[in-house]
């Protein structure tokens, strides 16, 4: 038998029983639906996750005081542990690879300007903070030189502070009193929102050296490294470890590189959108015994025509590939129909309700259509080898 | 051409052995018009079911053109059955949601004969049994003299050696059943070997062979073919 006219054989079968067929490939086409709309929900998730993670770039390294044992947390600054400091961070400026370095440090204080007066988060970092997070700054600059000693009192504020201070007004140039000391306002922020949960625009930045007295920390909170996108980032790692070690005679610092973590992220987050998936795949496994059931059925109806076909020359096998070609073609052309609802349903949901981030990957489309075809065949192989293995003589004299 | 020695048939029903052929020693021959007469539970369906190769016998041998066909498995005798046999039913056997030209096409869709091919076959046959303008309708669309065409159509689709008619004329009124057993008689002519089964003496008068079964036995052989 030419493949075509099994093809036609067994469209000729699925359109005579119009009705039954639609409502068996809507057992399919609800499975199908459920799997890609969960799995675009979860996907769509999972690429929102990790763009907030990953917009300051993904080419950093962060560096903590105190060693991550195996549980517990970090001690950081009131463990028993050495602080990093600021000679730390400028020695590991001149590492290969390593474009910045930049010393952190944060706090919460009082600011005043204008006869106004606002609490909001301090924080002390470098120069080249911009850089290193990938941050643009609106007006302005950060400052250029860096004293450790003494360090400038130059502050640069985020969106939300110069609108709250400044409403209207050029800020470059005046004054801001941040815990009770001066600084000249040098450059603003240009807006960034909040990124999972911290306003990013309701800061002010002032050196770190200068943001470590004002706090009273005698140590960094901790620094962030940016290296070169095409560099390794083991060798890079590597490297800083050395000689960080080097420096405090012990590794008393964890290093977490932003790719790493987001990595882990990332196999978290597959596992959750596997999961919804799966479950998903439950309603899938109804439309599976749906097709058992119509194509039990269908065996049991044509009982003589199989008679027939056996006394007309067929074989076993062609009688199976009959049968296992109606299971398929029911759950395929199902799992086409769930394919279009799923994704339609998706897109349609993110029409209504834009916070709701979906994607559905050309992968998953061909997956989910794959197990649509896999199952239609499991379910086909029981009725189709109950059809093949009829006994010619008695199913042609069937009713 | 057919050619049966000390063949017999027999079934389990519940723990009993129940012998539907017992030592059938027959011979039909290209060409031969045999009909198998005889009473409901003779055998003479088993009979047509073992020679169209759908049944094997318990013991006994069965020639078909000289070769041994009981020692066929099921793939090379539904080769077999696709190649030289044909059947006529007495409920038509059509199968109803194809039309009359696929239901002839059927055995040489199966048999895997290219479409261009099976086109000019399929309207020749139309032709032949004047179904071409009934080509296109399905089953349940066609009278019963017309449904019997297409299934003999269908039958002889392949050009089979023998033709096997069970109860051919059974569903149909006295004049269609005239003009059926006309066009099946009209195979004779062309050597195909016509066995009718049928248990109505007037129509198995027609056949120039004429064998009455009893019991699983032949009673009676008006011709010996060799």
């Amino acid at each position: 038998m030419l493949f075509p006219d099994l093809v036609k054989l067994t469209t000729s079968s699925f359109l005579s029983y119009r009705m039954r067929s639609f409502l068996t490939g809507l057992g399919i086409a609800i499975g199908i639906t459920a799997v890609i709309l969960l799995t675009s929900i979860g996907e769509g998730l999972h690429q929102f996750v990790l763009s907030e993670f990953s917009q300051f770039g993904t080419n950093i390294i962060t560096i903590q005081p105190g060693k991550t044992k195996t549980h517990g947390g970090n001690v950081g600054v009131f463990g028993s542990v050495r602080p990093l400091s600021l000679e730390d961070a400028d020695a590991l400026r001149h590492l290969p690879y390593v474009e910045n370095v930049n010393p952190s440090v944060m706090g919460n204080a009082e600011v005043r300007a204008n006869g106004k007066t606002r609490r909001t988060t301090v924080l002390g970092e470098g120069r080249d903070f911009a850089k290193a997070f990938t941050m643009k700054v609106q007006s302005g600059s950060f400052w250029t030189d860096e004293d450790n000693e003494q360090a400038r009192a130059f502050v640069v504020l985020g969106a939300k502070v110069n609108q709250e201070l400044f409403a209207g007004q050029n800020p470059l140039g005046s004054y801001l009193r941040v815990g009770g000391q001066r600084y000249r306002v040098i450059g603003v922020m240009e807006s960034k929102g909040q990124i999972l949960g911290f306003d990013m625009d309701d800061i002010v930045i002032i050196p770190a050296a200068r943001a470590m007295e004002l706090l009273n920390r005698s140590g960094l909170i901790e620094m962030q490294v940016s290296y070169r996108a095409s560099a390794d980032v083991n060798a890079v790692i590597r490297s800083i470890t050395e000689r960080l070690k080097d420096r405090h005679g012990s590794e008393d610092f964890t290093i977490i590189s932003q790719e790493q973590a987001l990595d882990v992220l990332s196999s978290v987050l597959d596992v959750i959108t596997f999961a919804v998936g799966a479950l998903g795949g439950i309603s899938l496994l109804v439309g599976a015994v749906g097709i058992l059931t119509i194509m039990t059925m269908a065996v049991t109806e044509r009982t003589s025509e199989i008679g027939l076909l056996r006394a007309l020359g067929a074989r076993e096998r062609q009688v199976l590939a009959l049968f296992l070609g109606e299971a398929m073609l029911l759950s395929a052309l199902g799992g086409l129909a769930g394919l279009a609802l799923g994704v339609g349903i998706a897109q349609g949901l993110h029409l209504l309700f834009p916070a709701l981030p979906v994607h559905t990957p050309w992968l998953f489309a061909v997956l989910a259509e794959l197990s649509a075809v896999t199952i239609g065949l499991a379910a086909g192989v029981a009725p189709a080898m109950r059809a093949a293995r009829l006994d010619p003589v008695e199913a042609l004299h069937a009713e | 051409m057919i050619r049966l020695e000390k063949v017999s048939r027999s079934f389990t029903v519940g723990d009993q052995q129940v012998a539907a052929l017992r030592g059938i020693d027959l011979n039909i021959a290209a060409g031969d018009y045999v009909s198998i007469m005889g009473p409901s539970g003779s055998g003479k369906s088993t009979l047509l079911n073992l020679i169209g190769l759908l049944d094997r016998p318990s013991s006994g041998a069965y020639r078909l053109d000289g070769g041994d066909v009981t020692a066929l498995t099921d793939e090379q005798q539904a080769r077999v059955r696709s190649e030289k046999v044909g059947f006529v039913f007495q409920a038509f056997h059509l199968v109803p949601r194809l039309t009359a030209a696929m239901n002839i096409e059927l055995p040489l869709i199966l048999a895997g004969i290219p479409p261009a091919e099976r086109k000019t076959r399929v309207a020749q046959l139309l032709e032949n049994y004047g179904l071409t303008d009934r080509a296109d309708h399905r089953p349940d669309q066609l009278s019963g003299g017309q449904r019997q065409r297409v299934a003999i159509a269908r039958a002889t689709s392949m050009h089979p050696a023998v033709l096997l008619a069970d109860e051919p004329t059974g569903n149909l009124d006295q004049t269609t059943g005239k003009e059926v057993m006309n066009l099946l008689e009209q195979l004779v002519e062309q050597k195909v070997a016509l066995i009718l089964v049928t248990h109505d003496p007037a129509l198995g008068g027609r056949a120039a062979r004429q064998i009455h079964m009893v019991d699983g036995q032949i009673v009676r052989d008006t011709g010996r073919s060799t």
